[in-house]
């Protein structure tokens, strides 16, 4: 018995912190699924400030207010698109790390693309090329020399 | 010469060539997608007259610059004699924003560095920064007779563009 209860002292010495850090989990303001979409939000847009980075992670005050706009705009019942395009009314196509399909970013988009093609042609190309190549054939010279070596010799002894 | 040699040398050159002009190019100036459009409109209390308030649709009819500024921004400094001594030339109306600013500081600063303001609003949040789709202070917008932004000037404004392109622009939109 006594054992029992230093037992149960230990696991609720070793639990009691969990509950003091379970009770300062102060509710958020958003409910799980829009918090998840406002971050999800967030990492597509370009912060303007520190350039590679999304709105998510820069600290830059703009990234954090307009953080804030994501949030509110949720909040008020706007759907993604429309809180993007609030985006890329006040600051253009370059806050979309995923830019749209125009006739500007047409490059861009099929770039990869049109290299891979281009590549594939050249090596299918150049082995067909290879393929079709006769085999030189050696002299007797050359034999008796890749004879010599064949068998151990060394290229000392060639001419 | 040899054809085959020719085509990476050709690569080579265009890649150059677009490497070479990027050099000379500032990524940080993002056109503005503002410009050619309306000037979003606002009310904002006026910072020597807080009780007052100024918004866009009070400059109809004028041609008018609003330069984005506050009391924090470094490079606000280098333009600002600038606008000192185009606010004394009396060409254009300035209207300045204070961007995200305490009152107290802005009212110092201007005081400290000369008020070239015809008149001051505060955005103390920088909502109507957003609108403007400002991301670094400071910034300059010129805005028509019917109230379209014309241009943007993005950071400090410098003689050149104040020469070659603002006030040209001016002189123009005046006209109309």
């Amino acid at each position: 018995m006594k054992r029992f209860a230093a037992t149960l002292a230990c696991v609720v010495l070793c639990v009691a912190p969990f509950a003091a850090i379970a009770a300062d989990a102060v509710p958020t303001e958003m409910d799980p699924v829009q918090a998840a979409r406002a971050v999800k939000l967030a990492e597509q847009l370009r912060c303007l400030v520190c350039q590679n980075q999304s709105i998510a992670e820069s600290n830059a005050e703009l990234a954090n207010d307009l953080r804030g706009q994501i949030r509110e705009q949720i909040a008020a019942g706007k759907t993604d698109d429309e809180i993007v395009a609030y985006m890329v009314n006040r600051y253009g196509d370059f806050v979309l790390y995923r830019p749209p399909i125009k006739a500007t970013t047409l490059l861009l988009w099929a770039g990869p693309a049109l290299l891979l093609v281009g590549g594939a042609l050249v090596l299918a190309r150049n082995v067909r090329r290879r393929q079709g190549a006769p085999e030189v054939a050696l002299t007797a010279e050359e034999r008796a020399r890749a004879e010599r070596l064949l068998a151990g010799g060394t290229e000392q002894d060639a001419p | 010469m040899n054809r085959r040699l020719l085509v990476p040398l050709v690569i080579f050159l265009v890649l150059a060539g677009f490497l070479f002009v990027g050099l000379w190019r500032d990524p940080r100036e993002v056109p503005s997608p503002l410009v050619g459009k309306p000037a979003p409109a606002f009310s904002l209390g006026q910072l020597h007259v807080p009780e007052k308030t100024l918004g866009a649709a009070d400059m109809k009819g004028k041609v008018w610059l609003m330069n984005v500024w506050a009391s924090w921004c470094v490079s606000c400094r280098e333009e600002h004699p600038l606008l000192v001594s185009l606010s004394k030339a009396k060409v254009v109306p300035i209207i300045g924003l204070d961007y995200k600013d305490e009152p107290a500081a802005g009212k110092r600063w201007l005081a400290d560095n000369g008020d070239p303001y015809d008149m001051s609003v505060m955005d103390r949040d920088g909502r109507v920064g957003i609108d403007y789709g400002v991301y670094g202070v400071p910034e300059t917008f010129l805005i028509d007779k019917t109230g379209t932004i014309r241009y943007k000037q993005i950071g400090p404004l410098t003689e050149d563009a104040l020469r070659n392109k603002i006030l040209p622009m001016v002189r123009e939109l005046e006209k109309s």
